[in-house]
C-alpha cells in the first residue's frame, strides 16, 4: 500500500559493502515507508542476498560507506541483536539448522526476548504452546516441529515456513524476506504467501528479495527495484516483475548504461 | 574465531578465592615414613598400613604413563605434601560447631550447607581438604542401616566392612595414581546399603581442595548389597591458585546381585588462568564391579574445571545381565586438557553397556574421548552401544576420539557412532537475528548437545550442571 506520508522506516543511502575484500554493494540506496511491500529483483550476484545480510548485520560483510537509518536510528552502530530488538526480522535464504536445540525452545526464547524489550508479558512454556500452534495453523505447520531440533532435518519448504512462522511471533516493523520462494513447491508458495500477506499492516513493511515473477503473484509489491553489481539501477511498480519475467534482466541493465549509469555513485559518496 | 566468540571465552573462574583455615600440613616429600605418619595419625589398624606399604612398594616400581594424549611437565613427588587437616575443635556435636569461615565457603560456592540440608533432603559429607568435618544426616540413614561417613571414621568403625571391599575393584598396583593413592590417601566416603535398602536421598559429597600444594587424595568406597539402590553425587569446586596441584583420587563401586548404584559427578576445580598457569591436575581412577546378576552401575560425569583430567569411569560387568553405563560431559577451554572416556569390560552374560560421551573444546584446549569396549569369551549375547559426539568451539580447539573394540564372542554386538561438530558464526548469527545474545545462544547449544547426558542426572543436580556449563560457557564457549 502505498501512502506518501507514511513515516520512513528503512532509509539507505549510498550503501557499499564487501566480503573478504571483494566488494559487493557499490552506493544503493532504498527507501521504505511504514505500509509498503518492496520486491528487489535482479541475477544471480547482483547483491541482493548480501544487502539482506548487511542490513541484518551479519559480521561477515563490511560496510565500507554509505548510511542505513531505521526508523531514525544508524542501524549500521547496532550489533545484530539489537537490530532485531529494534524490529528488523531477516528470513533466510537457508536457514540454519541447530541440532540439539527444539523448535518450541528457540522460539519461546526469541519470542519472550522480544516481549521483554517491547515491555509485554512473556509466556510460560504452557502458555506460549497454546499461542505458537495457532499461529502454526496459519502456515499449515504441523505440531511436532515443535519438538524436532531447530530445522534439522526440515526440508526445503518446511524451512521457509519455520521462517515465515517466526516472522508471525515476531512481528517486526520491517521483515527482509531472502528468497523465501525458493525451494517451495506451488502449494508451499500459496500457503508461505498467504501467511506472509496476512501479517502485513499498515505499520509495517516487507521487503522480498527474489529471484522469480511467480512469488509476486501472491505477494503483490508496491514497488520492485532491479539490481545489478551492488546498486538498484531500476525501480518501477509490479508491471516491472511481469516485464522482466518476459524480458529477462539483460534489457535493464543495457537501458541503464545508455543513460549513463546515472544513477552510479562513487564509493565515496 | 569472532570478537564474540572470543570475549565471551574469557571470563575469569569464578569460585577462585582462598578460605583462611589454619591447616595442619605434613612436611613436603613422600617415603615410607610421611605414609606411616598419615596411618598413625588416623590411628589406623595394622592392616591398612600395610596396604598402604604395598601400594607404595608397588608404585615405586610403577612409571608414570605417557599414553595419554595430554602434556604437562614432569610432576616432583616429593615436592608434594601428602596430608593437611584443618585445625578443628576436638568434637563436633551439631553444624553450629562448624567453622562458620568453612560454611561462609560453601555459600561462596553457592551451596549454603544448611539449605541444601534442609530444602533438598541430601545427606551431605563435608570433604574440607583432607577431613571431613561434618557429616549430616547420618542417623536418618542410619534408621535404614545405611552407613554414610567419612573414610578415616569407616576404617575405625567398620574395619571389617572396609577390609573386605577396599582395592577389591581397583588393586593397589592397578596403575600409578591408583597405586600412589593407595599409598597416601588421607580421606573420602565410605558408603554401605545393606541388602535390599533403597537409599531414601541421593547421598552428595561436595570435595574441595583448600590448601595450596597439598596433593589430594581422596578414597571412596560405595557398596550396594543385594537388591540396594543409591544414587551418589559427587561435586566439586577450587579455589585460583597459580601453582598445579596434584588429585588423584579413587573411587571404587560395589554392586551385589540385583543392587543398583548410580554415581553422578559434576566437576568444577580450577582450571588454571587463559594462558594456562595453574589449574589442578586430575587424575582419578574410578571404577565399578558390577558383580551380582542384574546389578547396575552408572556414571555420570560433567567435567569442567582442571588443566588437565585423566579420567576413565569404568565398569567391569561380571554378573549375567549386569548393565553398565556411562554419561559424559567434558568441556575444555584456554588450555585445559582431558582426556577422559570409560572402560566397559563384558564378562558375565548378556551383559548390556552404553557408553555417550559429549566433549566440547573452546580456546585452545584439547578435548579427547579414550573409551575400551572389551567382550570376553565368556559373555555370550553382550550388548553394547557408543556414541560419542564432539563440538569445537573457535578454530584452535581439537577433538579426538581413541575408541578400542575388543571382542571375543561371536554373539556380541557392538556398535559405535561418533560425530562433530562446531557452533558456527552462522549460528550465532542466526540466534542474534532472532534478538537472542550470544552467550544465550551458545549456553542453549550446548545445554541441547548435552541433553542426553543431563537427563541422567539427578533433578537438582541437573539444574546445577546446566548453570555451572552456562559458566563456563559464558566463559567457555562460548
Amino acid at each position: 500500500m502505498i501512502n506518501p506520508n507514511s513515516p520512513v522506516l528503512l532509509e539507505v543511502h549510498g550503501l557499499c559493502a564487501s566480503v573478504n575484500g571483494i566488494d559487493i554493494l557499490k552506493g544503493l540506496d532504498l527507501t521504505v515507508r511504514r505500509g509498503e511491500v518492496h520486491a528487489i529483483m535482479g541475477p544471480n550476484g547482483s547483491g541482493k542476498s548480501t544487502f539482506a545480510k548487511v542490513l541484518a548485520g551479519h559480521t561477515a560483510y563490511e560496510v565500507t560507506a554509505g548510511t542505513v537509518h531505521f526508523e531514525g536510528q544508524d542501524l549500521l552502530s547496532l550489533p545484530p541483536e539489537a537490530r532485531a530488538l529494534a524490529g528488523m526480522f531477516l528470513g533466510f535464504q537457508y536457514p540454519i539448522e541447530i541440532p540439539g536445540v527444539a523448535n518450541s525452545q528457540f522460539l519461546r526464547l526469541s519470542y519472550n526476548t522480544l516481549q521483554a524489550q517491547r515491555g509485554r508479558e512473556e509466556l510460560d512454556p504452557l502458555e506460549f504452546d497454546d499461542f505458537v500452534r495457532e499461529k502454526m495453523k496459519l502456515l499449515e505447520m504441523s505440531p511436532d516441529f515443535l519438538d524436532r531440533s531447530v530445522n534439522e532435518g526440515f526440508s526445503g519448504g518446511e524451512k521457509k515456513r519455520n521462517e515465515i512462522l517466526q516472522m508471525a511471533l515476531l512481528e517486526p516493523r520491517l521483515a527482509i524476506l531472502d528468497e523465501t520462494d525458493s525451494g517451495l513447491d506451488i502449494d508451499a508458495l500459496r500457503i508461505v504467501s498467504q501467511g506472509v500477506n496476512q501479517l502485513i499492516t499498515p505499520n509495517n513493511a516487507v521487503v522480498l528479495v527474489t529471484h522469480y515473477q511467480r512469488l509476486l503473484n501472491y505477494i503483490v509489491p508496491d514497488f520492485v527495484h532491479v539490481m545489478e553489481a551492488g546498486r538498484i539501477i531500476k525501480t518501477g511498480k509490479k508491471e516491472l516483475a511481469l516485464e522482466l519475467e518476459k524480458r529477462g534482466y539483460d534489457w535493464v541493465g543495457a537501458e541503464h548504461a545508455a543513460a549513463g549509469g546515472a544513477r552510479t555513485r562513487e564509493v565515496s559518496a | 574465531m569472532s570478537a564474540v566468540l572470543q570475549q565471551i571465552v574469557n571470563q575469569p573462574y569464578k569460585h577462585g578465592f582462598v578460605t583462611n583455615i589454619e591447616s595442619d600440613v605434613a612436611p613436603k616429600g613422600l617415603s615410607e615414613d610421611t605414609i606411616r605418619m598419615i596411618s598413625a595419625k588416623k590411628k589406623e589398624p595394622a592392616w591398612l598400613l600395610e596396604f598402604r606399604l604395598q601400594a607404595y612398594r608397588a608404585w615405586l616400581l610403577m612409571t608414570e604413563p605417557a599414553w595419554p594424549n595430554v602434556h604437562y611437565p614432569k610432576i616432583d613427588f616429593q615436592a608434594i605434601s601428602y596430608y593437611a587437616a584443618p585445625k578443628q575443635k576436638p568434637k563436633l556435636g551439631s553444624m553450629d560447631e562448624v567453622d562458620p569461615e568453612l560454611l561462609r565457603t560453601f555459600e561462596k560456592l553457592g551451596v549454603p550447607l544448611h539449605e541444601r540440608m534442609a530444602l533438598a533432603g541430601v545427606a551431605v559429607d563435608v570433604i574440607f581438604d583432607s577431613v571431613s568435618v561434618a557429616t549430616t544426616y547420618k542417623a536418618k540413614l542410619a534408621e535404614a542401616g545405611i552407613i554414610f561417613c567419612s573414610m578415616s571414621e569407616a576404617v575405625l568403625e567398620h574395619p571389617e566392612l572396609v577390609k573386605k571391599y577396599l582395592g577389591t575393584v581397583i588393586p593397589t598396583g592397578d596403575n600409578y595414581y591408583a597405586a600412589l593413592n593407595s599409598a597416601v590417601f588421607t580421606d573420602g566416603s565410605f558408603c554401605f546399603i545393606p541388602k535390599g535398602v533403597k537409599c531414601p536421598m541421593d547421598l552428595s559429597t561436595y570435595f574441595r581442595i583448600n590448601t595450596e600444594e597439598s596433593g589430594q587424595f581422596e578414597r571412596t568406597l560405595i557398596v550396594a548389597e543385594a537388591g540396594a539402590s543409591v544414587s551418589y553425587l559427587e561435586g566439586c569446586t577450587a579455589p585460583a591458585f597459580s601453582s598445579n596441584q596434584l588429585h588423584a583420587a579413587v573411587v571404587e563401586l560395589v554392586a551385589l546381585d540385583n543392587a543398583d548404584i548410580k554415581y553422578s559427578t559434576v566437576q568444577n576445580w580450577y582450571a588454571g588462568d587463559e594462558n594456562g598457569v595453574g589449574g589442578i591436575y586430575n587424575f582419578v581412577t574410578k571404577r565399578g564391579l558390577a558383580k551380582g546378576v542384574n546389578s547396575r552401575i552408572s556414571w555420570t560425569q560433567v567435567e569442567t574445571g582442571s588443566a588437565i583430567t585423566w579420567k576413565y569411569p569404568s565398569v567391569i560387568l561380571r554378573g549375567d545381565n549386569s548393565v553398565g553405563e556411562f554419561y559424559s560431559v567434558a568441556v575444555t577451554n584456554h588450555h585445559q586438557q582431558a582426556d577422559t572416556g570409560t572402560k566397559m569390560i563384558h564378562m558375565g552374560k548378556n551383559t548390556r553397556s552404553t557408553i555417550v560421551s559429549k566433549g566440547i573444546s573452546a580456546g585452545q584446549s584439547n578435548n579427547s574421548y579414550r573409551g575400551l569396549v572389551k567382550v570376553a569369551p565368556t559373555a555370550t549375547g553382550a550388548r553394547n552401544y557408543s556414541q560419542c559426539d564432539s563440538m569445537l568451539v573457535g578454530d584452535k580447539s581439537g577433538a579426538h576420539t581413541f575408541p578400542y573394540i575388543q571382542v571375543r564372542n561371536p554373539t556380541a554386538q557392538v556398535e559405535h557412532e561418533a560425530s562433530t561438530s562446531k557452533i558456527g558464526e552462522d549460528q550465532l548469527f542466526y540466534f542474534a537475528q532472532r534478538g537472542i545474545s550470544a552467550e544465550a545462544a551458545v549456553s542453549m547449544i550446548i545445554n541441547g548437545f548435552c541433553k542426553d547426558v543431563f537427563q541422567q542426572l539427578p533433578m537438582e543436580f541437573a539444574v546445577e550442571a546446566t548453570q555451572l556449563l552456562s559458566f563456563k560457557l559464558e566463559g567457555a564457549v562460548g
